[in-house]
């Protein structure tokens, strides 16, 4: 676009503004600052004057061989998995059944809707929820166990390790199943029609278009979504947070309940929430900056194999018109 | 052959339509639990946690829940000026960003929209300990402004509406609208934003949910019971004082989630729309 007399290039600077200064005020300047009272002394709620310490890296060191801490990085990987292998394996198996012609399913548009559902709904509600239908003595989940013949005594839940864990994945997996699925299907209708077609003339069968054609082709979303979901997962709070406050025995305590714990829940550890939090963001940046490398590879092979086989196409395509 | 295939497809019919309608259930049953225990008394969830019919003492549960520290009427007020605040401010600016990237051609525009694909996925909750001492410091907490502005600079959502201009704008209007000497925030405000309307409608049905289930920074920035928003609000019914008090738990999560049921089924196709459109768009 070119403009004579008058320049417009300043209303791109304008316009950007208010973003550019929010940006520094409200995001940059508290991580640089997270980060910098991750090297402090600044703990108590009153304290004025805070001081970088002897050994700036002491914060760091005690949090990583805090055994909590490590628990609690364990659980947000372990409950993270527990939660992301059902997901997406669902989501697929859904996905290969709503996108397949030859089945048809009816009533798509309503069983969507109610499996998205719950992901819109509060966290904090749907924890509390939980708290109350797994409720001991008397609760929804042991009137129900009981009421089938399962259990002949309630159970109280809200003791076991495992099943605590269990429940903290399931709500997750519950919570984003729909909505893996949704970006999934989208990934498959937005795949070159001609492909399936093409499959089905040389006489493929449902399964072998949906593990041949579909799943190659639906790679990028796939790890996208992983990418989402972890970094989503690592800051996991509301949930493990409200429906057992980390226990019991701290087998539900998450990353992001620790770090909270440590800064507002009476101690006002600044200095080691901090230094927790950085950990936590080195390992989002680590973990995702692989999957990206790794997606980007695929992505060039990609490219290459297919550019490669165009020129093929083009050049016996003019070939033949030359013929 | 092609009997054995046939039975074998209303087969595999039968157990997709059997495993959809399960799952549509396992959706549907534990809010149904809830808004029917909403309305049952304390004894008659003891008697029975699995109500499937409503009964008639919402109004005692409500008397219940009130008189202690659950107070519904404030923490939806706060939420719909925190929500509706930060819903204005993220999509009106982050629709002027998206336009000084794609309309204007300036020097540092590609840098700047890579600066936005690096910062896209941050995570807010790593610079909280730094957001919250910086608000301390600045006399901010207990106020909505710190819950609200940051969402001026919502660098995913820049990215969708830049996508969505880049479709869908010609530059054309823009020049003629020079011509009749219109200045350039007016055009803006008058002729690209009702451009946008679609992508605007989608972006703030999930900034406005985002904002409104968020519990982490509220909880840590809202000390003063007068401030509290919904999720705190919830996190109370945790509390030893509704230990007992079945019904009005129910009726407090009944009460925080109903908004949202509201607006996801009057919405719930634009919704869907927009979760394929993001994946789409990336």
């Amino acid at each position: 676009m070119r403009q004579k007399g008058i320049s417009y290039a300043k209303y791109g600077y304008i316009f950007s503004l208010p973003f550019v200064l929010t940006f520094l005020v409200f995001s940059l300047y508290p991580l640089l600052y997270t980060v910098l009272i991750g090297f402090t002394d600044m703990r108590g709620l009153l304290k004025t004057s805070i001081h970088i310490l002897d050994n700036p890296l002491q914060n760091f060191i005690l949090i990583l061989n805090n055994p909590t801490f490590r628990k609690s990085l364990s659980n947000t990987f372990l409950i993270w998995g527990m939660n992301f292998i059902p997901q997406i394996s669902l989501a697929l198996l859904l996905t290969a059944w709503f996108t397949n012609s030859s089945i048809h399913v009816k009533g798509q548009g309503m069983f969507k809707i109610l499996i998205y559902m719950p992901n819109i709904i509060t966290a904090a509600s749907i924890a509390i929820l939980f708290y109350s239908l797994f409720g001991y003595p008397k609760g929804p989940i042991n009137d129900l166990l009981m009421r089938f013949g399962f259990t002949s005594a309630p159970q109280n839940f809200h003791l076991q390790k495992w099943t605590a864990r269990g429940v903290v994945a399931f709500i997750q997996f519950w919570m984003w199943y729909g909505n893996t699925m949704i970006v999934l299907i989208a990934g498959v209708l937005g795949i070159n029609p001609t492909l399936f077609e093409a499959a089905e003339i040389d006489g493929a069968n449902a399964t072998q278009i949906f593990f041949r054609i579909t799943l190659p082709r639906l790679k990028t979303i796939i790890l996208y979504t992983l990418v989402t979901s972890m970094i989503g997962g690592l800051q996991m709070f509301d949930i493990p947070r409200l429906f057992l406050l980390g226990g019991p025995d701290n087998s539900t305590l998450t990353a992001s309940v620790f770090i909270y714990n440590q800064a507002f829940s009476g101690s006002y550890l600044y200095n080691r929430a901090a230094a927790a939090s950085l950990i936590m963001f080195l390992i989002i940046v680590v973990l995702s900056s692989i999957l990206f490398f790794l997606l980007r590879d695929m992505d060039a092979v990609q490219l290459k194999r297919e550019t490669r086989a165009l020129k093929k196409a083009s050049k016996a395509t003019h070939k033949g018109a030359i013929l | 052959m092609s009997k054995s295939l046939k039975a074998s497809r209303t087969l595999s019919k039968t157990v997709i339509y059997a495993v959809c309608i399960f799952l549509s259930l396992l959706s549907v049953f534990p809010f149904w639990v809830m808004f029917m225990n909403a309305t049952r008394g304390t004894f008659e969830i003891q008697q029975n946690s699995v109500g499937l019919f409503p009964s008639k003492y919402l109004l005692s549960n409500l008397k219940i829940l009130s008189n202690k520290s659950f107070n519904a009427t404030t923490g939806f007020f706060n939420s719909m000026i925190i929500s509706s605040g930060a819903t204005l401010c993220a999509v009106y600016f982050s629709s002027l960003t998206a336009y000084a990237l794609v309309a204007y051609s300036w020097k540092m525009r590609q840098p700047f929209f890579t600066f936005i694909m690096a910062v896209l996925m941050i995570p807010a909750q790593v610079s909280s300990i730094g957001f919250y001492k910086f608000m301390y410091q600045i006399n901010l907490t207990n106020n909505f402004l710190p819950l609200i502005l940051p969402a001026i600079a919502s660098p995913a959502m820049v990215f969708f509406m830049r996508q969505y201009l880049m479709g869908n704008l010609s530059l054309d209007i823009i020049n003629s609208a020079r011509i009749d000497g219109a200045g350039e925030l007016y055009t803006f405000n008058t002729i690209i934003l009702p451009i946008m309307k679609p992508a605007v409608a989608t972006q703030a049905i999930f900034t406005f949910v985002l904002s409104w289930n968020n519990l982490f920074l509220p909880l840590i920035l809202l000390t003063d019971s007068d401030k509290y928003t919904m999720p705190i609000m919830v996190s109370l019914l945790r509390g030893d004082i509704y230990k007992t008090e079945y019904g009005s738990v129910y009726l407090g999560l009944t009460l925080t989630v109903l908004p949202l049921f509201v607006i996801y089924f009057m919405l719930s196709k634009y919704i869907i729309a927009g979760v394929s459109l993001g994946a789409i768009k990336e």
